[in-house]
């Protein structure tokens, strides 16, 4: 079992999320590139994607609908600014609910090492203030995970 | 200490990012402690548990009481509180989402069985003859 993702904010703008996979590089790409895969893993164990639509080409579009069970739907959609298979992909990303002002400039990069794949998403605000802004804004209305996290987050990391 | 929102957020990361810290806030969640009720389900020295309430109260995160000499470390509800949410939130879903594709890849990976290939209709018939 992988260790748990990291979160850093190395820069005044940016939220950084690594995490390493027990596969190959270009499977991990395939994960992140095909609209039929990424519906398979992207979101909440109990969300439904309800939209999962990939124009995976350099300026493409792509836009993401997923549904909590209370039927409440957070959207996001943004163009791809930049396609290296299998290391890199750059794309923009605007939330319907726009409290980020601005939305944010994303960038994923795969390096492999002994058949595992770490993958680094580096989350880019137009400024510290939007930052700030998307971080103390809530990230989705009824997604009702709350405090109580730390706990299970705790209880993960004991056992 | 005054900090603009960017800086205390900086603070927040920082305070959440260690795994230590997570667990004394967990554990204040259930209400005021001292360090030493603090530290003692953690290997580790009472300074060294002094050092991450520090670093804790730096974010605004937890606060400590002047009254008594135990002073009391108490959680901090209040504006931070927000960013705390969100961050576990974020870290919730890209956890949650991580741990899917965990179990996507492993399927992926399995070597569908190829030392007996599927036979046709006729190598079945043969077979039976």
């Amino acid at each position: 079992m992988p260790k748990p993702l990291t979160i850093t904010t190395p820069g005044e703008r940016d939220i950084v999320v690594v995490r390493q996979f027990d596969a190959p590089r270009d499977l991990v790409w395939l994960c992140f590139s095909k609209p039929e895969l990424m519906r398979r893993w992207y979101g909440l164990p109990d969300w439904t994607m309800t939209v999962c639509e990939m124009d995976f080409r350099v300026g493409g579009k792509w836009r993401y609908v997923t549904k909590s069970p209370g039927g409440y739907e957070m959207g996001s959609q943004g163009l791809y600014t930049e396609i290296a298979e299998p290391e890199r992909i750059g794309q923009t990303e605007y939330y319907d609910d726009d409290w980020t002002k601005g939305g944010s400039d994303n960038v994923i990069v795969f390096t492999e090492g002994d058949g595992r794949t770490t993958a680094t998403m580096t989350v880019t605000y137009s400024s510290a203030e939007a930052r700030a802004a998307a971080v103390a804004t809530p990230m989705a209305e009824g997604m009702e995970i709350g405090f109580k996290r730390l706990d299970d987050l705790l209880a993960e990391e004991r056992a | 200490m005054q900090m603009d929102p960017s800086e205390r957020l900086d603070a927040t990361f920082i305070a959440l990012a260690d795994p230590t810290r997570r667990a004394i806030l967990a554990r204040l969640k259930q209400g005021d402690a001292t360090v030493n009720e603090l530290a003692a389900p953690f290997e580790i020295s009472q300074p060294a548990v002094s050092k991450h309430l520090k670093i804790l109260e730096r974010a605004g995160l937890v606060s400590r009481s002047n009254v008594g000499t135990s002073r009391p470390v108490r959680i901090e509800a209040g504006p931070m509180r927000d960013a705390v949410d969100w961050l576990e939130k974020y870290r919730e879903f890209w956890e949650k989402s991580y741990q899917r594709l965990d179990a996507l890849l492993e399927i992926l990976q399995t070597p569908i069985n190829t030392d007996k290939p599927a036979k046709t209709k006729k190598q079945r018939k043969d077979d039976d003859a």
